[in-house]
């Protein structure tokens, strides 16, 4: 079984009812769970293809690759933990940035993809992320980021990924002097460095149902407090209860969704 | 006397001082009036060897030991120590006071600032009181709600860093930790007046940096400054945080000052006084006192505009990739 993103086999067992699916049909669905909904991991190549409108997808910053600054070593050389990361999923890096059009709209879209090392940020990502704000001040569009980062900062390049969290909120906050609209859809997970930068600086901040948003990671917290822990803790149903996001949004309804929000902050 | 807090590689220097007491205690004074024997004349200057070889190679995970001495100064110190007053400015309007990070107006000689830091607490009530220096939400948005208003009356400001990372608990989920600190790096991006920032002791992750978009970062000598704790690197990486793991990751992590430097995350690197400044606080504090206002004399003429660029363009060329 692969260790992140969807393992192979025809069948698979839904962690949340417990079915037994047909990969096929799962897929179908925008890869959701058909009986209880439970929205499965969704590479981000997948992501743009239900998002944007056919083939108006143009990529930026196709050509970015990671360093090894630190020349970080763990159980592999982070050199080689990148490629085979590139190996295993086809991606370059973790973010995928370009521009597209939702229903017509021309928007820039980012995505953080959960399979490439977590969908954690690094000098790459953070440059990518940061390019994408930065053409859509440029060309005034609307800006949009999917995020799927359970890694948050990226351990592997040490400080230079933690400074990566200021470098995108700056040019957030360019855009925002701009009169930008940033849309912000978080989609399990969403935790750390991404959730302490970007992910929760949209002007709207959605959330697919159900994906884990947080700052520290359950394990710290429960080895820090020594409490038992809410059932719904770092939900985006508790993120909403708690003020933090404006809507939940299903994966099936999200292009339409966007596109109604696009409408209303339009400026005439 | 109290017991003294003392590193494990500090051992040979606290010996070498006892010898160095037991000697003058016999010659009946400390021969400050030209007495002093050639015998302890000699100590002295192996002892002021000694803590020169050893504090000059100090391993990553030593300097972390260093970092997080007890009888390191903190905030408060100096606070008394540089600062001429403290007008402690508790409110962050919405939820609570908190008491890791604290927030006022200050003077530094002629020079009018808000000052900012992280408290870890001196004694256990402190330390209680401040969570180790773990702030919550409502610390950030304390810390940005002065800086606005410094920004609103052109007072600059300066931040000094020292937390071994925001606080990890349910009431800081639920009040927005994450959110809170992401908002701190929009906001400070374009604050309009100077921010200086120095690391004086743990930088820790998010919860430095959620005070750390300056115009000038510095970091003492022995002080770090993080993406993760070691422990937290070492936990992920080797399963367990042992002595071993941590000094591990402590060293492939690239946290100390001298390494921040050439990553060109630290602008400068301010040296301590032999031993570390929990042997000198107040040679710390002087040192200290003549970076900030040497940081405050260089950015004082600059526009609102131009600081504001700089500090993007600062942060802008942050990374290594091809
Ligand atoms: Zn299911």
């Amino acid at each position: 079984m692969a260790k992140r993103g969807v393992p192979e086999g025809l069948f698979l067992k839904c962690p949340s009812c417990k079915t037994t699916l047909f990969r096929k049909d799962m897929e179908e669905m925008l890869h959701v769970c058909p009986k209880c909904e439970h929205h499965f991991y969704i590479p981000a190549r997948e992501r743009i293809r239900h998002l944007l409108d056919t083939d108006s997808f143009e990529e930026w910053a196709t050509d970015l690759r990671s360093l090894d600054p630190l020349e970080f070593f763990d159980r592999k050389p982070y050199s080689e933990r990148l490629r085979d990361e590139q190996q295993r999923t086809g991606l370059p890096e973790a973010a995928v940035i370009g521009k597209g059009f939702i229903r017509g709209r021309p928007v820039v879209l980012g995505i953080t993809d959960f399979g490439f090392m977590a969908g954690s940020m690094g000098s790459v990502v953070g440059e990518k992320l940061t390019l994408a704000v930065e053409g859509a001040t440029r060309h005034g569009l609307p800006l949009i980021i999917v995020s799927g980062s359970g890694g948050g900062a990226r351990m592997q390049e040490g400080i230079l990924s933690l400074m990566q969290m200021a470098k995108v909120s700056a040019a957030l906050a360019q855009y925002d002097l701009a009169g930008g609209l940033f849309i912000s859809v978080l989609t399990h997970p969403t935790m750390g460095g991404a959730a302490a930068s970007f992910a929760t600086l949209g002007d709207l901040i959605l959330a697919e149902p159900k994906a884990m948003i947080g700052f520290a990671g359950r394990r710290t917290i429960k080895a820090t407090v020594r409490l038992e822990l809410p059932e719904d803790f770092q939900t985006s149903e508790f993120l909403l209860q708690h003020g933090f996001i404006d809507r939940i949004v299903r994966r099936a309804d999200l292009r339409t969704e966007l596109a109604r929000l696009i409408d209303y902050c339009e400026k005439k | 006397m109290a017991t003294v807090y003392q590193l494990p590689f500090e051992k040979d220097i606290y010996e070498a001082e006892a010898s160095l007491a037991r000697l003058e205690a016999a010659a009946g004074g400390d021969g400050s009036d030209g007495t002093a024997s050639e015998e302890v004349r000699r100590i002295r200057r192996e002892l002021a060897a000694l803590k020169r070889r050893i504090f000059s190679q100090l391993t990553p995970w030593q300097t972390v030991l260093v970092a997080r001495h007890p009888d390191r100064p903190q905030f408060l110190d100096y606070v008394e120590m540089i600062f001429d007053e403290f007008v402690e400015l508790h409110g962050d309007r919405a939820f609570g006071d908190d008491r890791a990070l604290r927030t006022g107006l200050a003077h530094l000689d002629d020079h009018k600032v808000m000052l900012m830091g992280h408290h870890k607490g001196r004694n256990l009530a402190e330390r209680t009181e401040c969570f180790y220096g773990c702030a919550h939400p409502e610390g950030y948005r304390k810390a940005i709600t002065k800086m606005k208003l410094a920004a609103k009356y052109g007072l600059p400001i300066i931040c000094l860093i020292d937390t071994p990372g925001a606080f990890p608990g349910i009431g800081a989920e639920e009040r927005g930790q994450a959110n809170l600190i992401a908002y701190n790096l929009l906001e400070m991006s374009r604050i309009p007046t100077p921010i200086i920032c120095v690391v004086i002791g743990e930088g820790g992750s998010g919860g430095a940096l959620g005070i750390g978009v300056g115009n000038r970062v510095g970091i003492l000598e022995f002080a770090y400054y993080s993406v993760i704790s070691p422990e937290g690197c070492a936990g992920i990486l080797w399963k367990t945080a042992t002595d071993e793991t941590k000094s591990r990751a402590a060293e492939a992590l690239k946290m100390t000052a001298k390494d921040l430097q050439r990553l060109s995350v630290v602008d400068d690197v301010i040296p301590e006084p032999l031993g570390g400044s929990h042997r000198q606080p107040r040679e710390m504090a002087v040192t200290l006192k003549r970076h900030l206002l040497r940081q405050l004399r260089e950015l004082r003429g600059i526009s609102s505009d131009e600081l504001v660029r700089q500090r993007y363009a600062k942060f802008r060329k942050m990374g290594m990739f091809q």
